[in-house]
Protein backbone atom coordinates (compact mmCIF):
# COMPACT_ATOMS: atom_id res chain seq x y z
CA UNK A 1 0.00 0.00 0.00
CA UNK A 2 1.61 2.71 -0.83
CA UNK A 3 0.78 6.41 1.22
CA UNK A 4 1.51 9.65 -0.05
CA UNK A 5 3.82 11.64 2.30
CA UNK A 6 1.46 14.59 3.42
CA UNK A 7 2.88 17.44 5.34
CA UNK A 8 0.28 17.66 8.36
CA UNK A 9 0.18 20.49 10.74
CA UNK A 10 0.40 19.67 14.39
CA UNK A 11 -3.06 19.55 15.62
CA UNK A 12 -2.76 21.93 18.95
CA UNK A 13 -4.76 22.09 21.55
CA UNK A 14 -7.38 25.01 21.97
CA UNK A 15 -5.84 26.56 24.69
CA UNK A 16 -2.66 26.92 23.20
CA UNK A 17 -4.54 29.61 20.62
CA UNK A 18 -5.90 31.43 23.59
CA UNK A 19 -2.86 31.40 24.58
CA UNK A 20 -1.57 33.35 21.63
CA UNK A 21 -4.25 35.38 21.96
CA UNK A 22 -3.88 36.49 25.27
CA UNK A 23 -0.09 37.25 24.29
CA UNK A 24 -0.97 40.08 21.97
CA UNK A 25 -4.22 41.28 23.97
CA UNK A 26 -1.67 42.49 26.39
CA UNK A 27 0.98 43.29 24.16
CA UNK A 28 -1.11 45.46 22.25
CA UNK A 29 -2.86 47.30 25.79
CA UNK A 30 0.81 47.97 26.89
CA UNK A 31 1.42 49.95 24.29
CA UNK A 32 -2.16 51.76 24.26
CA UNK A 33 -1.35 52.48 28.20
CA UNK A 34 1.88 53.85 27.28
CA UNK A 35 0.55 56.22 24.40
CA UNK A 36 -2.78 57.29 26.23
CA UNK A 37 0.00 57.79 29.27
CA UNK A 38 1.78 60.26 27.02
CA UNK A 39 -0.70 61.84 25.58
CA UNK A 40 -2.26 62.61 29.06
CA UNK A 41 1.04 64.56 29.82
CA UNK A 42 0.58 65.89 26.82
CA UNK A 43 3.58 64.68 24.97
CA UNK A 44 3.41 64.76 20.82
CA UNK A 45 4.41 62.00 19.07
CA UNK A 46 6.48 63.15 16.36
CA UNK A 47 7.64 59.80 14.62
CA UNK A 48 8.31 62.19 11.14
CA UNK A 49 11.11 63.65 12.48
CA UNK A 50 13.62 60.42 13.58
CA UNK A 51 14.46 59.42 9.47
CA UNK A 52 16.66 62.79 9.77
CA UNK A 53 18.53 61.68 12.46
CA UNK A 54 19.27 58.40 10.14
CA UNK A 55 20.00 60.44 6.51
CA UNK A 56 19.66 63.94 5.34
CA UNK A 57 20.03 66.16 2.49
CA UNK A 58 22.48 68.41 3.27
CA UNK A 59 22.82 71.90 1.09
CA UNK A 60 26.65 72.72 -0.31
CA UNK A 61 27.40 76.04 -1.14
CA UNK A 62 30.19 76.91 -3.26
CA UNK A 63 31.47 80.78 -2.46
CA UNK A 64 33.93 83.04 -4.26
CA UNK A 65 36.97 84.19 -2.34
CA UNK A 66 37.92 87.05 -3.71
CA UNK A 67 36.31 90.27 -5.67
CA UNK A 68 35.84 90.17 -9.76
CA UNK A 69 33.67 89.36 -12.28
CA UNK A 70 32.56 85.67 -14.08
CA UNK A 71 34.57 85.47 -16.72
CA UNK A 72 33.44 81.55 -17.86
CA UNK A 73 31.06 79.02 -16.78
CA UNK A 74 31.64 75.99 -18.33
CA UNK A 75 29.41 72.60 -17.35
CA UNK A 76 31.03 69.04 -18.28
CA UNK A 77 28.50 66.53 -16.99
CA UNK A 78 27.42 66.89 -13.35
CA UNK A 79 30.49 69.21 -12.58
CA UNK A 80 30.45 72.75 -13.51
CA UNK A 81 33.83 75.28 -13.23
CA UNK A 82 33.46 78.65 -12.60
CA UNK A 83 36.34 81.36 -13.86
CA UNK A 84 36.22 84.44 -11.75
CA UNK A 85 39.32 87.19 -12.63
CA UNK A 86 39.74 89.52 -10.33
CA UNK A 87 42.30 92.53 -9.68
CA UNK A 88 45.47 90.21 -8.24
CA UNK A 89 44.37 87.15 -10.27
CA UNK A 90 42.13 84.64 -11.63
CA UNK A 91 40.61 82.12 -9.79
CA UNK A 92 38.63 79.05 -10.68
CA UNK A 93 35.91 76.82 -8.58
CA UNK A 94 34.76 73.19 -9.15
CA UNK A 95 32.12 72.03 -7.92
CA UNK A 96 28.88 69.74 -8.73
CA UNK A 97 26.58 71.64 -10.76
CA UNK A 98 23.32 72.17 -8.89
CA UNK A 99 21.85 75.39 -8.86
CA UNK A 100 24.07 77.86 -10.55
CA UNK A 101 23.40 80.97 -8.71
CA UNK A 102 25.79 83.51 -11.29
CA UNK A 103 26.24 84.27 -15.17
CA UNK A 104 29.12 85.38 -17.10
CA UNK A 105 29.63 88.91 -16.71
CA UNK A 106 28.21 89.04 -12.88
CA UNK A 107 30.40 91.03 -10.82
CA UNK A 108 30.52 89.36 -7.52
CA UNK A 109 32.37 89.51 -4.21
CA UNK A 110 34.36 87.75 -2.14
CA UNK A 111 31.72 85.63 -0.09
CA UNK A 112 28.98 85.52 -2.95
CA UNK A 113 27.05 82.11 -3.31
CA UNK A 114 28.35 80.73 -6.63
CA UNK A 115 26.35 77.35 -6.68
CA UNK A 116 24.47 75.12 -4.26
CA UNK A 117 24.18 71.92 -4.36
CA UNK A 118 22.68 68.81 -2.17
CA UNK A 119 24.05 65.43 -1.27
CA UNK A 120 22.51 62.80 1.30
CA UNK A 121 24.68 62.40 4.20
CA UNK A 122 24.38 59.93 7.01
CA UNK A 123 22.72 61.57 10.15
CA UNK A 124 24.11 61.24 13.65
CA UNK A 125 22.00 57.76 14.89
CA UNK A 126 23.73 55.94 11.58
CA UNK A 127 27.05 57.80 12.92
CA UNK A 128 26.97 56.93 16.15
CA UNK A 129 26.01 52.95 15.65
CA UNK A 130 29.18 53.19 12.86
CA UNK A 131 30.74 54.03 16.01
CA UNK A 132 29.38 51.40 18.24
CA UNK A 133 29.76 49.10 15.76
CA UNK A 134 33.55 50.11 15.23
CA UNK A 135 34.22 49.91 18.66
CA UNK A 136 32.88 46.58 19.23
CA UNK A 137 34.55 44.72 16.24
CA UNK A 138 37.99 45.92 17.31
CA UNK A 139 36.82 45.32 21.19
CA UNK A 140 36.17 41.54 19.61
CA UNK A 141 38.90 40.54 18.42
CA UNK A 142 41.34 41.64 20.92
CA UNK A 143 39.18 40.02 23.45
CA UNK A 144 39.38 36.99 21.85
CA UNK A 145 43.37 37.45 21.06
CA UNK A 146 43.35 38.02 24.95
CA UNK A 147 41.07 35.61 26.34
CA UNK A 148 43.46 32.65 24.14
CA UNK A 149 46.47 33.32 25.57
CA UNK A 150 45.00 34.12 29.05
CA UNK A 151 43.53 30.84 29.03
CA UNK A 152 46.18 29.02 27.89
CA UNK A 153 48.53 30.81 30.53
CA UNK A 154 45.79 30.04 33.21
CA UNK A 155 46.08 26.22 32.82
CA UNK A 156 50.30 26.59 32.76
CA UNK A 157 52.26 24.90 35.26
CA UNK A 158 54.60 27.99 35.34
CA UNK A 159 53.65 30.49 38.14
CA UNK A 160 54.46 33.56 36.31
CA UNK A 161 52.13 32.69 33.46
CA UNK A 162 49.60 30.95 35.71
CA UNK A 163 49.26 33.46 38.58
CA UNK A 164 49.44 36.77 36.10
CA UNK A 165 46.56 35.11 34.55
CA UNK A 166 44.79 34.21 37.72
CA UNK A 167 45.19 38.09 38.87
CA UNK A 168 44.02 39.73 35.47
CA UNK A 169 40.57 37.56 35.58
CA UNK A 170 40.05 38.48 39.30
CA UNK A 171 40.66 41.69 38.80
CA UNK A 172 38.88 42.61 35.77
CA UNK A 173 35.76 40.44 36.83
CA UNK A 174 35.66 41.40 39.98
CA UNK A 175 35.00 45.50 39.38
CA UNK A 176 32.36 47.23 37.60
CA UNK A 177 33.29 48.00 33.67
CA UNK A 178 32.25 51.54 34.62
CA UNK A 179 35.01 52.01 37.06
CA UNK A 180 37.26 50.18 34.74
CA UNK A 181 36.58 52.34 31.98
CA UNK A 182 37.30 55.78 34.03
CA UNK A 183 40.41 53.86 34.88
CA UNK A 184 41.41 53.49 31.70
CA UNK A 185 40.99 57.13 30.52
CA UNK A 186 41.11 59.20 33.48
CA UNK A 187 44.04 57.36 35.05
CA UNK A 188 46.21 55.55 32.91
CA UNK A 189 44.90 57.65 29.87
CA UNK A 190 46.33 60.74 31.47
CA UNK A 191 49.23 58.67 32.36
CA UNK A 192 50.25 57.97 29.25
CA UNK A 193 49.40 61.32 27.16
CA UNK A 194 51.32 63.73 29.91
CA UNK A 195 54.12 60.95 29.47
CA UNK A 196 53.72 61.35 25.74
CA UNK A 197 53.56 65.41 25.92
CA UNK A 198 56.54 65.87 28.27
CA UNK A 199 58.82 63.04 26.38
CA UNK A 200 60.39 65.48 23.58
CA UNK A 201 61.63 62.85 21.82
CA UNK A 202 58.79 60.75 22.00
CA UNK A 203 56.57 63.63 20.52
CA UNK A 204 58.86 64.51 17.64
CA UNK A 205 59.46 60.67 16.50
CA UNK A 206 54.92 60.09 16.72
CA UNK A 207 54.75 63.80 14.77
CA UNK A 208 57.37 62.12 12.55
CA UNK A 209 55.44 58.64 11.88
CA UNK A 210 51.86 60.56 11.77
CA UNK A 211 52.69 63.50 10.11
CA UNK A 212 51.48 66.37 11.93
CA UNK A 213 52.45 69.54 13.31
CA UNK A 214 50.37 68.86 16.16
CA UNK A 215 50.69 67.70 19.73
CA UNK A 216 50.04 64.01 19.66
CA UNK A 217 48.07 62.52 22.04
CA UNK A 218 46.10 58.92 22.17
CA UNK A 219 42.30 59.72 21.59
CA UNK A 220 39.75 58.31 23.96
CA UNK A 221 38.50 55.87 21.95
CA UNK A 222 41.09 53.41 21.92
CA UNK A 223 41.23 53.52 25.53
CA UNK A 224 37.62 52.93 25.35
CA UNK A 225 38.21 50.11 23.16
CA UNK A 226 40.68 48.63 25.46
CA UNK A 227 38.43 48.83 28.52
CA UNK A 228 36.25 46.53 26.31
CA UNK A 229 38.89 44.64 25.17
CA UNK A 230 40.25 43.90 28.48
CA UNK A 231 37.18 43.55 29.68
CA UNK A 232 35.87 40.76 27.46
CA UNK A 233 40.00 39.07 27.44
CA UNK A 234 39.13 38.16 31.27
CA UNK A 235 35.61 36.27 30.69
CA UNK A 236 37.06 34.79 26.93
CA UNK A 237 39.92 33.21 29.13
CA UNK A 238 37.86 31.90 31.49
CA UNK A 239 36.02 30.39 28.52
CA UNK A 240 38.70 28.87 26.73
CA UNK A 241 39.90 27.30 30.37
CA UNK A 242 36.66 25.48 30.66
CA UNK A 243 36.71 24.55 26.77
CA UNK A 244 40.24 22.66 26.63
CA UNK A 245 39.23 21.44 29.66
CA UNK A 246 36.11 19.89 28.83
CA UNK A 247 38.52 17.76 26.32
CA UNK A 248 39.08 14.27 27.17
CA UNK A 249 42.32 13.50 28.47
CA UNK A 250 42.51 11.10 26.05
CA UNK A 251 42.86 13.53 23.29
CA UNK A 252 46.11 14.85 24.52
CA UNK A 253 47.62 11.55 24.98
CA UNK A 254 46.69 10.21 21.78
CA UNK A 255 48.31 13.42 20.17
CA UNK A 256 51.68 13.28 22.45
CA UNK A 257 52.04 9.97 22.02
CA UNK A 258 52.19 10.48 18.25
CA UNK A 259 55.45 12.84 19.28
CA UNK A 260 53.18 15.64 18.93
CA UNK A 261 54.66 18.80 20.91
CA UNK A 262 52.63 20.86 23.83
CA UNK A 263 51.75 23.45 21.14
CA UNK A 264 51.05 21.13 18.28
CA UNK A 265 48.92 18.99 20.49
CA UNK A 266 46.84 22.37 21.26
CA UNK A 267 46.78 24.11 17.98
CA UNK A 268 45.62 21.10 15.81
CA UNK A 269 43.82 18.75 18.22
CA UNK A 270 42.44 20.79 21.55
CA UNK A 271 42.32 24.04 20.29
CA UNK A 272 39.45 23.29 17.43
CA UNK A 273 37.48 21.21 19.45
CA UNK A 274 37.57 23.00 22.66
CA UNK A 275 37.15 26.75 20.26
CA UNK A 276 33.92 24.80 18.79
CA UNK A 277 32.59 24.39 21.87
CA UNK A 278 33.06 27.49 23.59
CA UNK A 279 31.15 29.32 20.08
CA UNK A 280 27.32 29.75 22.29
CA UNK A 281 28.87 31.26 25.33
CA UNK A 282 31.68 33.29 23.22
CA UNK A 283 28.24 34.57 21.68
CA UNK A 284 26.46 35.47 24.66
CA UNK A 285 29.84 37.72 25.80
CA UNK A 286 29.86 39.20 23.04
CA UNK A 287 26.36 40.37 22.70
CA UNK A 288 27.26 41.57 26.22
CA UNK A 289 29.53 43.61 25.39
CA UNK A 290 28.01 45.28 22.38
CA UNK A 291 25.44 46.88 25.04
CA UNK A 292 28.41 47.28 27.00
CA UNK A 293 29.69 49.63 24.78
CA UNK A 294 27.30 52.12 25.64
CA UNK A 295 28.88 53.31 28.44
CA UNK A 296 31.88 54.20 26.60
CA UNK A 297 30.07 57.69 25.95
CA UNK A 298 31.00 58.64 29.22
CA UNK A 299 34.27 59.44 28.47
CA UNK A 300 33.37 61.46 25.11
CA UNK A 301 33.23 58.46 22.27
CA UNK A 302 30.06 59.25 20.23
CA UNK A 303 28.64 55.82 20.26
CA UNK A 304 25.26 55.02 19.50
CA UNK A 305 23.95 55.62 23.58
CA UNK A 306 25.58 59.10 23.70
CA UNK A 307 24.77 60.44 19.66
CA UNK A 308 21.07 59.36 21.32
CA UNK A 309 21.46 61.37 24.11
CA UNK A 310 22.49 64.21 22.02
CA UNK A 311 19.77 64.24 19.62
CA UNK A 312 17.84 64.41 22.34
CA UNK A 313 18.86 67.45 23.88
CA UNK A 314 18.29 69.30 20.56
CA UNK A 315 15.27 67.31 19.35
CA UNK A 316 12.78 67.40 22.40
CA UNK A 317 11.60 63.61 21.49
CA UNK A 318 12.72 61.29 23.64
CA UNK A 319 10.29 58.65 23.68
CA UNK A 320 11.03 58.04 19.84
CA UNK A 321 14.54 58.56 20.35
CA UNK A 322 15.08 55.99 22.75
CA UNK A 323 12.90 53.50 21.39
CA UNK A 324 14.75 53.79 17.99
CA UNK A 325 18.20 53.63 20.04
CA UNK A 326 17.11 50.46 21.81
CA UNK A 327 15.78 48.97 18.21
CA UNK A 328 19.10 50.04 16.71
CA UNK A 329 20.64 47.42 19.60
CA UNK A 330 18.55 44.97 19.10
CA UNK A 331 19.19 45.22 15.71
CA UNK A 332 23.21 44.72 15.76
CA UNK A 333 23.03 42.63 18.70
CA UNK A 334 20.66 39.57 16.73
CA UNK A 335 22.50 40.31 13.70
CA UNK A 336 25.47 38.95 15.80
CA UNK A 337 23.46 36.62 17.21
CA UNK A 338 22.20 35.14 13.60
CA UNK A 339 26.27 35.38 12.25
CA UNK A 340 27.43 33.08 14.97
CA UNK A 341 24.70 30.58 14.97
CA UNK A 342 25.63 30.43 11.32
CA UNK A 343 29.18 29.85 11.93
CA UNK A 344 28.49 26.95 14.68
CA UNK A 345 26.39 25.27 12.25
CA UNK A 346 29.04 25.19 9.71
CA UNK A 347 31.85 24.04 12.25
CA UNK A 348 29.42 21.39 13.88
CA UNK A 349 28.68 20.03 10.49
CA UNK A 350 32.57 20.08 9.19
CA UNK B 1 64.70 -3.13 21.86
CA UNK B 2 63.50 -2.24 24.96
CA UNK B 3 65.33 -2.45 28.37
CA UNK B 4 63.31 -1.65 31.46
CA UNK B 5 65.26 -1.82 34.73
CA UNK B 6 63.99 -1.90 38.18
CA UNK B 7 60.73 1.27 37.30
CA UNK B 8 58.84 2.04 40.28
CA UNK B 9 56.07 3.95 40.53
CA UNK B 10 53.76 5.53 43.18
CA UNK B 11 50.47 7.79 42.88
CA UNK B 12 50.03 9.91 45.44
CA UNK B 13 46.69 11.49 44.63
CA UNK B 14 43.84 10.48 44.73
CA UNK B 15 45.23 8.16 47.74
CA UNK B 16 48.98 6.29 47.96
CA UNK B 17 49.33 3.38 45.36
CA UNK B 18 51.96 1.81 44.26
CA UNK B 19 51.49 1.14 40.33
CA UNK B 20 54.59 -0.46 39.41
CA UNK B 21 57.36 -1.96 42.11
CA UNK B 22 60.77 -3.02 40.52
CA UNK B 23 59.78 -4.14 37.25
CA UNK B 24 62.62 -5.22 35.23
CA UNK B 25 62.21 -6.73 31.63
CA UNK B 26 64.12 -6.63 28.09
CA UNK B 27 61.66 -6.87 25.05
CA UNK B 28 64.37 -8.22 21.61
CA UNK B 29 63.55 -6.61 18.12
CA UNK B 30 60.64 -8.03 16.48
CA UNK B 31 59.28 -10.06 19.37
CA UNK B 32 55.41 -10.22 20.90
CA UNK B 33 55.15 -9.19 24.52
CA UNK B 34 51.49 -10.13 26.15
CA UNK B 35 50.94 -8.54 29.33
CA UNK B 36 48.25 -9.71 31.66
CA UNK B 37 47.14 -9.66 35.18
CA UNK B 38 44.46 -8.25 37.13
CA UNK B 39 42.53 -5.38 37.06
CA UNK B 40 44.74 -2.65 38.89
CA UNK B 41 47.70 -4.68 38.95
CA UNK B 42 49.94 -1.91 36.77
CA UNK B 43 49.84 -3.22 33.06
CA UNK B 44 48.49 0.10 32.01
CA UNK B 45 50.69 2.28 33.68
CA UNK B 46 54.00 -0.21 32.52
CA UNK B 47 53.10 0.45 29.12
CA UNK B 48 52.47 4.14 29.70
CA UNK B 49 55.58 4.43 31.39
CA UNK B 50 57.85 2.99 27.91
CA UNK B 51 56.75 6.25 26.19
CA UNK B 52 56.81 8.82 29.14
CA UNK B 53 52.86 8.91 29.27
CA UNK B 54 53.87 8.34 32.81
CA UNK B 55 57.16 8.88 34.10
CA UNK B 56 58.31 6.35 35.95
CA UNK B 57 59.80 7.55 39.75
CA UNK B 58 63.73 5.84 39.53
CA UNK B 59 64.77 2.98 37.48
CA UNK B 60 65.70 2.99 33.78
CA UNK B 61 64.10 2.39 30.38
CA UNK B 62 66.22 2.55 26.96
CA UNK B 63 64.12 2.16 24.14
CA UNK B 64 66.71 1.71 21.01
CA UNK B 65 69.31 2.34 23.14
CA UNK B 66 67.68 6.05 24.32
CA UNK B 67 67.34 6.77 27.86
CA UNK B 68 63.30 8.05 27.88
CA UNK B 69 64.23 9.24 31.62
CA UNK B 70 66.51 11.19 30.83
CA UNK B 71 65.62 14.98 31.52
CA UNK B 72 68.08 15.99 28.26
CA UNK B 73 65.90 13.35 25.84
CA UNK B 74 63.66 14.90 23.49
CA UNK B 75 60.75 12.31 24.22
CA UNK B 76 59.02 13.61 21.37
CA UNK B 77 61.73 12.12 19.06
CA UNK B 78 61.13 8.93 21.06
CA UNK B 79 57.29 8.83 21.03
CA UNK B 80 57.26 9.23 17.16
CA UNK B 81 59.03 6.22 17.49
CA UNK B 82 56.78 4.55 19.59
CA UNK B 83 53.03 3.71 18.45
CA UNK B 84 50.57 3.50 21.07
CA UNK B 85 46.73 2.18 20.65
CA UNK B 86 44.29 2.88 23.41
CA UNK B 87 41.81 1.06 25.13
CA UNK B 88 39.33 4.15 23.63
CA UNK B 89 40.50 4.28 20.87
CA UNK B 90 41.10 8.29 21.39
CA UNK B 91 40.65 9.65 17.48
CA UNK B 92 40.49 12.69 16.79
CA UNK B 93 36.56 13.94 16.60
CA UNK B 94 37.11 16.84 14.16
CA UNK B 95 39.40 15.33 11.23
CA UNK B 96 38.37 12.83 9.17
CA UNK B 97 39.70 9.51 9.01
CA UNK B 98 42.40 10.40 6.15
CA UNK B 99 43.33 13.29 8.18
CA UNK B 100 43.26 11.32 11.39
CA UNK B 101 45.77 9.36 9.34
CA UNK B 102 47.92 12.09 8.29
CA UNK B 103 48.03 14.89 10.42
CA UNK B 104 50.94 13.54 12.63
CA UNK B 105 52.85 12.36 9.36
CA UNK B 106 53.00 16.45 8.43
CA UNK B 107 53.69 17.83 11.71
CA UNK B 108 55.67 15.38 13.24
CA UNK B 109 57.49 13.72 10.42
CA UNK B 110 57.26 16.46 7.84
CA UNK B 111 56.11 14.61 5.49
CA UNK B 112 55.08 16.54 2.12
CA UNK B 113 51.01 16.17 1.86
CA UNK B 114 51.31 13.66 -1.15
CA UNK B 115 53.68 11.37 0.59
CA UNK B 116 51.11 11.71 3.91
CA UNK B 117 48.34 10.98 1.84
CA UNK B 118 49.37 7.76 0.16
CA UNK B 119 51.25 6.13 3.52
CA UNK B 120 47.50 7.05 4.82
CA UNK B 121 45.66 5.29 1.79
CA UNK B 122 48.37 2.10 2.41
CA UNK B 123 47.79 1.97 5.96
CA UNK B 124 43.89 2.16 5.78
CA UNK B 125 44.01 -0.25 2.96
CA UNK B 126 45.55 -2.52 4.93
CA UNK B 127 43.59 -1.93 7.85
CA UNK B 128 40.99 -3.00 6.02
CA UNK B 129 38.75 0.74 5.55
CA UNK B 130 39.76 2.29 2.20
CA UNK B 131 36.09 3.14 1.69
CA UNK B 132 35.74 5.09 4.79
CA UNK B 133 38.50 7.82 4.24
CA UNK B 134 36.45 10.92 3.91
CA UNK B 135 34.09 9.84 7.43
CA UNK B 136 34.05 11.32 10.85
CA UNK B 137 35.26 9.05 13.71
CA UNK B 138 31.93 9.19 15.34
CA UNK B 139 30.10 7.38 11.88
CA UNK B 140 32.19 4.23 12.39
CA UNK B 141 32.09 1.39 14.48
CA UNK B 142 34.36 0.53 17.04
CA UNK B 143 36.24 -1.97 15.64
CA UNK B 144 36.40 0.31 12.68
CA UNK B 145 37.74 3.30 14.79
CA UNK B 146 39.92 1.04 16.41
CA UNK B 147 41.49 -0.26 12.99
CA UNK B 148 41.87 3.65 12.20
CA UNK B 149 43.66 4.25 15.56
CA UNK B 150 46.09 1.13 14.41
CA UNK B 151 46.49 2.81 11.01
CA UNK B 152 47.35 6.24 12.78
CA UNK B 153 49.90 5.05 15.00
CA UNK B 154 51.72 2.85 12.21
CA UNK B 155 51.60 6.04 9.39
CA UNK B 156 54.87 7.03 11.78
CA UNK B 157 56.66 4.10 10.84
CA UNK B 158 57.15 3.22 14.29
CA UNK B 159 59.91 0.48 15.74
CA UNK B 160 57.35 -0.61 18.42
CA UNK B 161 53.44 -0.63 18.99
CA UNK B 162 52.01 -0.58 22.60
CA UNK B 163 48.81 -1.95 22.82
CA UNK B 164 46.42 -0.99 25.72
CA UNK B 165 43.55 -3.45 26.29
CA UNK B 166 42.46 -2.47 22.00
CA UNK B 167 39.70 -4.81 22.14
CA UNK B 168 38.04 -4.34 25.80
CA UNK B 169 35.53 -1.47 24.72
CA UNK B 170 34.64 -3.34 21.20
CA UNK B 171 31.20 -5.38 21.05
CA UNK B 172 32.26 -9.00 20.74
CA UNK B 173 31.64 -9.62 17.23
CA UNK B 174 34.07 -6.89 16.18
CA UNK B 175 37.09 -7.99 18.31
CA UNK B 176 37.97 -10.21 15.96
CA UNK B 177 39.00 -7.78 12.83
CA UNK B 178 40.83 -5.76 15.20
CA UNK B 179 43.08 -9.03 16.54
CA UNK B 180 43.60 -10.25 12.71
CA UNK B 181 45.19 -6.96 11.99
CA UNK B 182 47.28 -6.54 15.15
CA UNK B 183 48.26 -10.59 14.03
CA UNK B 184 49.25 -9.47 10.67
CA UNK B 185 51.65 -6.72 12.38
CA UNK B 186 53.37 -9.02 14.68
CA UNK B 187 53.40 -11.93 11.76
CA UNK B 188 55.32 -8.90 9.66
CA UNK B 189 57.91 -8.82 12.59
CA UNK B 190 56.84 -5.73 14.47
CA UNK B 191 57.58 -5.40 17.83
CA UNK B 192 55.03 -5.12 20.18
CA UNK B 193 53.55 -4.95 23.94
CA UNK B 194 49.90 -5.70 24.19
CA UNK B 195 47.89 -5.49 26.97
CA UNK B 196 45.01 -7.78 26.80
CA UNK B 197 42.74 -10.58 27.82
CA UNK B 198 42.69 -12.15 24.45
CA UNK B 199 44.15 -15.54 25.65
CA UNK B 200 43.56 -17.18 22.27
CA UNK B 201 45.58 -14.06 20.83
CA UNK B 202 48.18 -14.61 23.27
CA UNK B 203 48.34 -18.20 22.16
CA UNK B 204 48.42 -17.78 18.97
CA UNK B 205 51.31 -15.04 18.41
CA UNK B 206 52.92 -14.10 21.55
CA UNK B 207 56.51 -15.08 22.23
CA UNK B 208 56.40 -14.24 25.90
CA UNK B 209 53.65 -13.68 28.67
CA UNK B 210 54.03 -11.38 31.51
CA UNK B 211 52.02 -11.87 34.26
CA UNK B 212 52.22 -8.97 36.13
CA UNK B 213 50.36 -8.15 39.92
CA UNK B 214 50.09 -5.60 42.64
CA UNK B 215 52.61 -3.39 40.48
CA UNK B 216 55.01 -6.14 40.11
CA UNK B 217 55.80 -9.04 37.71
CA UNK B 218 54.85 -12.50 39.03
CA UNK B 219 55.47 -14.56 36.43
CA UNK B 220 57.29 -14.64 33.04
CA UNK B 221 57.26 -17.73 30.23
CA UNK B 222 56.02 -18.85 26.50
CA UNK B 223 52.51 -19.20 26.46
CA UNK B 224 52.37 -22.85 26.36
CA UNK B 225 54.10 -22.72 29.72
CA UNK B 226 51.49 -20.61 31.05
CA UNK B 227 48.45 -22.66 29.41
CA UNK B 228 50.23 -25.94 30.95
CA UNK B 229 51.70 -25.48 34.33
CA UNK B 230 51.79 -22.12 35.41
CA UNK B 231 54.17 -21.80 38.91
CA UNK B 232 52.53 -19.09 40.75
CA UNK B 233 49.34 -19.60 43.02
CA UNK B 234 48.10 -15.80 42.24
CA UNK B 235 49.10 -17.18 38.48
CA UNK B 236 46.79 -19.88 38.41
CA UNK B 237 44.01 -18.23 40.05
CA UNK B 238 43.81 -15.38 38.06
CA UNK B 239 44.38 -17.76 34.57
CA UNK B 240 41.20 -19.79 36.26
CA UNK B 241 39.43 -17.07 36.63
CA UNK B 242 39.58 -15.90 33.03
CA UNK B 243 39.80 -19.11 30.98
N1 LIG C 1 46.78 8.76 36.99
C1 LIG C 1 46.64 8.02 38.12
N2 LIG C 1 46.49 8.63 39.30
C2 LIG C 1 46.33 7.89 40.43
N3 LIG C 1 46.31 6.58 40.48
C3 LIG C 1 46.45 5.90 39.33
C4 LIG C 1 46.60 6.59 38.08
N4 LIG C 1 46.70 5.69 37.08
C5 LIG C 1 46.61 4.47 37.70
N5 LIG C 1 46.47 4.59 39.03
C6 LIG C 1 46.38 3.50 40.00
O1 LIG C 1 47.46 2.66 39.79
C7 LIG C 1 47.10 1.30 39.90
C8 LIG C 1 47.45 0.59 38.61
O2 LIG C 1 46.64 1.09 37.58
P1 LIG C 1 46.68 0.58 36.08
O3 LIG C 1 45.75 1.42 35.32
O4 LIG C 1 48.07 0.54 35.64
O5 LIG C 1 46.11 -0.88 36.22
P2 LIG C 1 45.72 -1.89 35.08
O6 LIG C 1 46.46 -3.13 35.35
O7 LIG C 1 45.88 -1.25 33.75
O8 LIG C 1 44.19 -2.14 35.37
P3 LIG C 1 42.96 -2.30 34.34
O9 LIG C 1 42.98 -3.73 33.94
O10 LIG C 1 41.79 -1.98 35.20
O11 LIG C 1 43.20 -1.36 33.24
C9 LIG C 1 45.60 1.29 40.17
O12 LIG C 1 45.44 1.09 41.55
C10 LIG C 1 45.15 2.64 39.78
O13 LIG C 1 44.09 3.05 40.60
MG1 LIG D 1 44.62 -0.59 32.18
Amino acid sequence: MGSFPVARRIRRPRSYYIGVGIFFLMLAGLIGFIYYSTLKIDYVWRWYRIPQYFLYHDTIESRAEINGIVDRISQEGETVTIVVSGNDGTESYTSPAGDIRVSEGDIIYSGDVLTVHRKWKAGILVQGMAMTLKVSVIAIIFGILIGLFTGLARLSDNPALKWSAVTYIELIRGSPLLVQIFIWYFAFGTLMNTLIAKSDGLQSLLRGVLGTQQIVQVPPLWFGVAALAFFTGAYVAEMVRAGIQSIHRGQTEAARSLGMTYSQCMVHVILPQALRRVIPPLAGQFISLIKDSSLLGIIAIRELTKATREVVTTSFQPFELWTICALLYLFLTFTLSMALQYVERRTIAS
Amino acid sequence: MIDVQNIYKTFLVPHRVEALVDVSTAIAPGEVVVVIGPSGSGKSTFLRCLNRLEHADTGHIFIDGIDVLDPKTDINKVRAEVGMVFQSFNLFPHKTVLQNVTLAQTVVRRRPKAEAHDKAMALLTKVGLPDKINVYPDQLSGGQQQRVAIARALAMNPKVMLFDEPTSALDPEMIGEVLEVMKTLAREGMTMVVVTHEMGFAREVADRVIFMDAGAIVEVGTPEHFFKNPTHDRTKLFLSQIL
